[in-house]
């Protein structure tokens, strides 16, 4: 009976087959998942072809410029929601923030000069974000409450700075602050480099790689010796330092500090993040596909208001929502799928 | 150092029970805490055209309130609440042709339409309550710009009109709708089946399955009855401000529905309700609102003040949870 | 693989040392002065029933738990760690049950998460994957670099075993703490686990395995560890230790005292049982857990369901009662088929199950005893959706009284009362909806001596009104006194029935112990090719 205990040299022959890194998936989730992952994309290229051949006026320089141009820094927001989604949060104070940004960049440039402008921003928006992140990771808060009312709070904090909304902060002429974000390239080019960074950090780093443990398995990513609490903070300082950035950067733009600015834009950050094929359930998710997530829904937005003018953007908030409802259904059968695999 | 010990344990269960005290009924002591302030620094504060402006204000969030508790009861949270208004008010001026009731009740049932879609996603195919809600809160107000346009249409309707602004017997009829609707809430949630195997279903969905409950059809109902009241407060909005706007109308609602809940002492976790809580609830951020106002601190203010008690309300429910 | 044919691994030296250790939480003793020994390049089995204490000693172990006395000794130096990090990097690594990896992650960043090699300050990932490739091909994986760059759930759960195992060794483990990592593998991925082992003793790493697989158990371990009760009941060489001796120690009988009748509450003479069942279960299967099982139960039966830990009876029960879904089988309560698997289906054709977790599966602990009592009889309480309260408290009522519930009144928390207390709860709550079948499964686990002879003689007077019952309980005593006949479970199939005569310890004690044909085939043929 205990003929088993022994070591067999014998053994090490291994008779038995050997176990491979057989899938335990089927083909249609396999497929299902392509969809989900680079689905956007592929509609993407899809709707460009189609509407290039069907109106001319699409593939303009000047419509495709406009098309970059207008959502370069409302695709920074959902850049840091990808971070946070896939720690397995959510931000909704972007959009607050974002104004918050924006108010400040100009004050800043107002009252201190450029330098002020563009660190003003940063550093309060990043702050804000610490604040959430630690609120979240230290006090087990849910992320969607504390950035419920952190969208509250940053809304507030930049009416209290510009007096409820009447005094509106202009960049002054002649200040080279304002030619950071102005002509076609600068915020373009801006975006580019930021979501290359981004993708970079993401995929490429020790950081990146505890931000997806956390969102996969946050029990097994502390077993597995991830910084926790510390990812968590940054995910949402990360996300505060983006959402001011890109405030900062159309306050530049802009030449002002427009207070009734990026409400909703929280909504369209998590639905291009979705779309572009990030869990909503954390663990998954890419820079890339958000970039496609981005200006798939910017074509379409831009086809609608193409064809009918009068309700452009709410048109687009329909197909949004749409959109994510189909994209989070599929999310749910495929990770139902997978449990029970 | 057994006494020690005691003496910590002690500490621990007072500090608990204050905890506990405050979420049960710190509500109640802020209210008249507020009451007290207001009436000693302007004895005008309680006169009749001022408590009206409060109902006013009250009411609607308290409908969506009441319909965020019944959720909230199933570890649930309906962020949809402020696009079922947005849908509510594009609905009426469509249908206020054929009747002002018959408009009435296509805003109801076009609720009840985005609560089932709502409670489909989360019972039927397994989604995420917020997830589900956020896609909803998302589509359905573009949904309700296309149906109305961008622009507020006026109401002339005296009938809806009528509803958000006359009174009976000296009480503004939508104070009578939310009474008819805090006692049918008190009423279902103490007395009904229903009542007790939504409990049930937030306290432990597991054991609720095996002890044989209709969990899925309690679910579908609770995000019908949110998007009912919701729809309900809609067409209060829009009675009252006597213009239908989509664009605007219950805008960020949902996040004072969720905190009248938790300042209520419902906790987020679910498997508790507190009705009458709710409604304190609602009442205290509306006075807060109010007293603000009155001494003129400025709305900026106002709202970085919700935040902060939107946090500490979770924060102290949370406590409990950990225990 | 360099130790001479057929002698056996040399006894290594100690490298942990627990001694003397003692862990108690709120009302439990659940160490009292363990002492266990393991040894470089040694197997070391740990088993004991539910409640044994095992996993409050891995816990101690590993850091997740600080023991209230009694030390922790890693290679001669006294260790007292924070948490299982902090035990990880002293090299004591733990393989869980459930696979504690990132699913949605790359097997190679699995693999090397928090020690990715760098160039340049970003991950190397071509670096990273080639030496994944070559980490697992050590470990049996026939990967190549695209399979490691995939998300880790792609693999099949051995293979994600093995992962979990190259992880855990990479990071200098001298121990290897392995708590039922079996449970869910295919018998072939459990052979190549064994390999993996086998290699693991070869490098001089102590494992301790945690089983209820007694076949398992013989083919890879060296020496045993028997706990019960928080306390060590025997240490030695498992080649010394019969498969009998060693289930009789697990379940703490003594093979000479056999004993009949008198320790429990229930009566000799059990009511009488009609011929038709009542309940007939054919084929069930559930995924790794059951294996064909058929079962049936006739009225005024009560029918026991032994086997040892892991044997498939709660999952049987559960799948009878719609609990968990069945992936094949049938169910037939009073001859028509039950449609769907549900607990809905179940309970409205009469079939009701006590769960064996109360906690988490059957109380719904901030509703009052009242609500909890009514909870399934809803419907039949109340008219166009209200409840009638006066219906309700007579009911409740009634059944407080019956079942001589214990509480303050009808609106307590149903958290407040006692184990046993809210065990009656349970029960009436499914007492009241006069169901057919009743399923317990350990009905008086954990609960004080007074109100287990109460709910065993409940049981008797629930069977004489005519219930059909299925009793599962680890209790030698309970099983056999209560029930009318048992049907042993082994790994998820029917190994032997016993009514009659054979209705005694010592039969029962047997069936348990009994080797299963695939193992005896496989001894044979390994006896074959040597």
């Amino acid at each position: 009976m205990s003929s088993g205990t022994e070591t067999q040299p014998g053994a090490a022959v291994d008779p038995t087959p050997p176990v491979t890194g057989q899938t335990a998936q089927t083909r249609t989730e396999r497929l299902l998942e392509l969809v989900q992952r680079q689905g956007a994309i592929a509609v993407l290229v899809l709707v460009v072809i189609v509407s290039s051949v069907t109106s001319p006026g699409f593939v303009s320089g000047g419509n495709i410029t406009s098309i970059l141009v207008g959502n370069s820094y409302q695709a920074l927001l959902a850049l840091g929601m990808t971070f946070v989604i896939i720690s397995g949060g959510i931000d909704l104070s972007v959009g607050s923030v974002f104004a918050l940004g924006g108010v400040l960049a100009a004050w800043g440039a107002g009252h201190g000069g450029p330098l002020a402008a563009i660190l003003l921003p940063l550093v309060v928006c990043g702050a804000f974000g610490l604040v959430q992140g630690l609120l979240v990771a230290r006090t087990g808060m849910a992320p969607f409450i504390v950035t419920l009312a952190g969208m509250l709070g940053a809304r507030g904090l930049l009416q209290a700075i510009s007096h409820e909304g009447q005094s509106t902060y202009q960049v002054p002429a002649g200040s080279w602050f304002a030619a950071l974000g102005r002509g076609t390239w600068p915020p373009v080019l801006t975006a580019v480099v930021l979501f290359a960074l981004g993708a970079l950090l993401l995929q490429r780093t020790r950081f990146g790689h505890n931000v997806f443990a956390l969102g996969g398995n946050e029990n097994a990513a502390t077993l597995m010796g991830v910084p926790v609490r510390r990812t968590k903070t940054l995910v949402y300082v990360l996300s505060g330092l983006l959402a001011g950035g890109a405030g900062m950067l159309n306050a530049s733009r802009l030449t002002s500090g427009v207070t009734e600015i990026g409400v909703g834009y929280e909504l369209t950050a998590i639905a291009v993040t979705v779309i572009g094929g990030t869990l909503l359930a954390g663990g998954a998710g890419s820079v890339l596909g958000t970039a496609a997530g981005v200006l798939l829904l910017a074509v379409i937005q831009n086809l609608i208001g193409h064809y009918i003018s009068q309700y452009g953007s709410s048109a687009s908030a329909a197909v949004n929502g749409a959109f994510l409802a189909v994209v989070v259904l599929l999310q749910t059968y495929l990770s139902r799928a997978r449990r029970i695999n | 150092m057994t006494a020690d010990l005691a003496a910590g344990a002690a500490r621990r269960v007072n500090r608990a029970q204050l905890v506990g005290w405050l979420r049960d009924y710190g509500v109640y002591g802020g209210i008249v805490v507020l009451l007290i302030v207001d009436t000693a620094l302007n004895p005008n504060f309680l006169s009749a055209s001022d408590l009206r402006v409060q109902t006013y204000q009250l009411v609607p969030t308290l409908l969506v309130s009441l319909g965020m508790a019944v959720v909230i009861a199933t570890e649930g949270v309906d962020l949809s609440v402020g696009a079922v208004i947005a849908l509510a008010a594009s609905l009426i001026p469509l249908y206020l042709g054929y009747s002002a009731w018959i408009a009435v009740l296509v805003c109801l049932v076009g609720g009840a339409i985005a609560g089932l879609v709502n409670g489909l996603l989360v019972a039927a195919a397994g989604v995420q309550p917020i997830v589900a809600t956020l896609a909803m809160m998302i589509g359905l107000r573009g949904v309700a710009v296309i149906f109305n346009g961008n622009q507020a249409k006026p109401i002339f309707d005296e009938t809806l009109t009528g509803l958000g602004l006359n009174s009976t017997f000296g009480v503004p009829v939508m104070a009578w709708i939310a009474l008819v609707v805090i006692a049918v809430a008190v009423f279902v949630v103490r007395r009904s089946a229903f009542g007790q195997r939504m409990l049930a279903v937030g306290d432990n969905r597991v054991a609720s399955q095996l002890a044989g409950l209709p969990v899925r059809r309690v679910l579908l109902t609770v995000y019908i009855i949110s998007g009912l009241l919701a729809a309900l407060a809609g067409v209060l909005l829009v009675g009252h401000g006597a213009e239908a706007d989509p664009a605007n109308q219950g805008l960020n609602i949902e996040l004072s529905a969720i905190t009248a809940v938790v300042v209520g002492g419902t906790p987020l976790t679910g498997g508790r309700i507190r009705v009458i809580g709710t409604v304190a609830g609602a009442l205290f951020m509306q006075l807060l609102s109010a007293t603000l106002i009155q001494h003129n601190v400025p709305n900026s203010y106002a709202q970085m003040v919700e935040a902060v008690i939107i946090c500490a309300a979770v924060y102290v429910a949370r406590e409990r949870g950990s225990r | 693989m360099s130790e001479g044919e057929g002698s056996g691994p040399p006894e290594g030296a100690v490298v942990l040392d627990v001694s003397e250790v003692s862990k108690s939480f709120p009302g439990v003793h659940a160490l009292r002065g363990v002492s266990l020994r393991l040894g470089a390049g040694r197997v070391h089995a740990l088993v004991g029933e539910n409640g044994a204490g095992k996993s409050t000693l891995i816990k101690v172990m590993t850091g997740v738990y600080r023991p209230d006395g009694g030390t922790v000794r890693l290679a001669d130096s006294e260790v007292g760690f924070a948490d299982p990090i902090e035990a990880q990097r002293a090299g004591i690594s733990t393989i869980y049950q459930e696979i504690n990896l990132v699913p949605l992650m790359s097997v190679a960043r699995n693999l090397f998460l928090g020690r990715e090699p760098r160039r340049f300050g970003v991950v190397d990932v071509r670096t990273m994957n080639r030496d994944a490739v070559t980490v697992l091909r050590d470990y049996g994986l026939d990967v190549d670099a695209s399979v490691v760059a995939r998300p880790l759930r792609t693999l099949g759960l051995g293979a994600q075993q093995m992962v979990a195992i190259a992880r855990a060794i990479q990071i200098d483990a001298r121990v290897v703490v392995m708590d039922e990592p079996t449970s869910s593998l295919e018998r072939r991925e459990v052979i190549t686990l064994f390999e993996v082992i086998r290699r693991l003793r070869a490098r001089g790493i102590a494992v301790l395995y945690v089983s209820h697989r007694l076949d398992e158990l013989y083919t890879i371990c060296d020496d045993v560890t028997v706990m019960r009760d928080g306390s060590v009941v025997h240490t030695g060489k498992l080649a010394e230790l019969d498969r009998l001796k060693l289930v009789s120690l697990m379940l703490g009988r003594d093979m000479a005292q056999v004993k009949r009748n008198g320790v429990t509450a229930f009566a000799a003479d059990h009511g009488e049982i009609a011929e038709k069942p009542v309940l007939r279960a054919e084929d069930l299967q559930v995924r790794h857990r059951v294996h064909g099982v058929s079962l049936d139960i006739r009225p005024g039966e009560v029918v026991g369901l032994g086997g040892l830990l892991g044997s498939g009876r709660s999952e049987t029960a559960k799948a009878i009662a719609g609990g968990m879904k069945r992936d094949g089988g049938t169910v037939e309560v009073a001859g028509s088929r039950l449609r769907r698997a549900t607990a809905g289906e179940a309970v409205r054709a009469g079939v009701v199950l006590l769960p064996e977790d109360r906690k988490a599966e059957g109380i719904i602990p901030s509703l009052s005893v009242r609500q909890n009592i009514a909870l399934a009889a809803l419907p039949r309480l109340s008219r166009i959706g209200l409840v009638s309260r006066r219906k309700q408290d007579e009911i409740v009522a009634y059944f407080m009284d019956r079942l001589r519930i214990k509480a303050a009144g009808p609106e307590q928390k149903v958290s407040e009362l006692s184990g046993g207390n809210q065990q009656k709860v349970l029960l009436a709550r499914w007492l009241c909806l006069h169901p057919k079948v009743l399923l317990l499964d350990e009905p008086t686990r954990g609960i004080d001596v007074g109100a287990k002879a109460e709910v065993q003689k409940l049981i008797d007077e629930l069977a004489g009104d005519g219930l059909g019952v299925l009793l599962i309980s680890s209790e030698l005593e309970e099983l056999i006194e209560g029930s009318d006949r048992v049907v042993v479970l082994r790994e998820g199939t029917v190994v032997s029935e016993l009514d009659g005569d054979q209705l005694d310890e010592a039969h029962l004690m047997h069936a348990l112990a009994s080797e299963s044909v695939a193992a005896e085939a496989e001894n044979s043929e390994a006896g074959d090719d040597r």
